[in-house]
């Protein structure tokens, strides 16, 4: 009997969390996803009769807060006009009192879905792509905080897009300095600590930086550098917590530009996501990579990978001229 | 660099290599400057050739093929004026345009797309 209770009431909650979209243009498909300060409704636009996500906020939160919260994320979105991040269409306020915004719904895979099977190339080439509209958002003053394998999505066309961007903080240091940092608490059910505003701490443990850690209010765009550090750590390893060096099937070089970006010093690391990505891009082409001094034996061996049919062919030849003036004189 | 420098260069090099190699034969020692010249324009008509098909081409499977074509072509036509060796003169000729054919295609500058 308790157990039938339990599950009613289990229904009767999970009810009451679907958003009351009476009197919009929408209506809920299906629950997606929950995120730290609402949850993803797939809904139907019934105007212009195409799929969107609606990022609606719980009902059990107290909403003037997250709200403005919730209204802030959209418009940072909003403000950032990039196909690495994703659009936002809408912004409001439901029936019940509930904020919402309305974006693309992007119908993929996680990155951690995504890089299963995937060879080093492939992922070396995504690494690209999710630096380039965090690079984007860094250069007009905007750190995302919270860059983790959960929050990059790969669409159905291959397109790469950085998510949830709800812990966004316009940086003190930004192009165009907006708005003020977050300036409270927001619970999330899954990542223990993922609380905001000055001296408090905020992102997910294994990708956050160690200033982020610390709650400081001095994290610049260099922070999401080492979660791109960790990111990278992730996709070689399987695991941003276990360090690449310690893994010997993960190429030298590779492992000194993981360890670079995730340097304790942001100093150390690099000073851009895009000077990160053109040291991966360096490995793919077999350049040097400036994260890693190479000596002359790797040295010779990347530049033999690197035109290795070239070298052999000329190889060849040079063996067939001297077996032509050994054996087969003219 | 361009790709059809970079074919003229290259068969210029492989070209004059090819020809120095005659002085291991001290039949025709008396000969190697011409043999050299000879050689090396072969070379060059190769590489110019071969390079202007990677401009237009841009395929690894077809330039080497192309530049091995091209190679024992010409080298063809040398072993007819000689008379003979063909042998000794087609196989270093087709692999020159092979290598041609494979560098051309692998390195150097293709064209750059025009602006509207």
């Amino acid at each position: 009997m308790k157990q039938l209770s339990d599950r009613i009431v289990a229904k009767l909650q999970a009810e009451m969390q679907v958003p009351d979209l009476a009197g919009t243009r929408y209506s809920v498909v299906r629950h997606l996803a929950r995120g730290g300060m609402g949850s993803v409704w797939l809904a139907d636009d019934m105007v212009l009769n195409r799929r969107v996500a609606l990022k609606v906020l719980d009902l059990v939160a107290p909403a003037d807060d997250l709200g403005a919260l919730l209204l802030r994320e959209a418009r940072i979105l909003a403000g950032l006009e990039h196909p690495g991040i994703v659009p936002v269409h809408d912004a409001g306020t439901l029936a019940d009192g509930r904020t919402f915004y309305c974006m693309k719904y992007v119908e993929g895979q996680t990155l951690a879905q995504h890089i299963a099977g995937k060879n080093l190339s492939e992922k070396l080439r995504l690494l690209e792509r999710i630096a380039e509209p965090l690079d984007f958002a860094h250069a007009r003053g905007f750190i995302h905080r919270d860059l983790k394998p959960e929050n990059v999505m790969i669409g159905a066309f291959g397109e790469v897009l950085v998510m949830d961007w709800g812990l966004a903080k316009v940086a003190a240091t930004g192009r165009k300095p907006t708005e003020d940092g977050i300036s409270m608490v927001v619970p999330d059910p899954q990542n223990s600590s993922r609380v905001t505003g000055q001296g408090s701490v905020l992102g997910t443990p294994g990708y956050m930086s160690p200033e982020q850690e610390h709650g400081g209010n001095e994290v610049d765009h260099r922070t999401d550098i080492f979660s791109l550090g960790a990111l990278l750590a992730f996709m070689l390893t399987g695991s941003s917590e276990e360090a690449p060096a310690a893994t010997r099937a993960v190429p030298r070089p590779l492992r000194a530009i993981c360890e670079k970006a995730m340097a304790t010093d942001p100093n150390a690391r690099y000073q851009s996501a895009r000077e990160m990505a053109a040291d991966t891009v360096r490995y793919l082409s077999g350049e040097p990579v400036l994260a890693y001094p190479e000596g002359w034996f790797e040295r010779v061996g990347r530049i033999y990978a690197r035109h290795r049919t070239a070298i052999v062919l000329v190889g060849a030849y040079l063996l067939m001229r001297v077996f032509f003036i050994l054996f087969a004189r003219r | 660099m361009n790709k059809v420098v970079l074919g003229l260069i290259l068969g210029a090099i492989l070209g004059a290599v090819d020809g120095m190699s005659a002085w291991f034969t001290p039949e025709v020692r008396t000969q190697i400057v011409g043999i050299v010249i000879g050689s090396t324009f072969k070379g060059i008509i190769a590489g110019i050739l071969i390079g202007v098909f990677a401009r237009k081409v841009r395929s690894l499977a077809l330039g080497i093929v192309f530049g091995l074509g091209v190679g024992l072509l010409l080298a063809f036509i040398v072993a007819q004026m000689q008379h003979g060796f063909y042998f000794q003169i087609m196989l270093p000729g087709g692999m020159v345009g092979l290598i041609v054919g494979y560098a051309t295609q692998r390195y150097g500058r293709g064209p750059q797309p025009q602006r509207p």
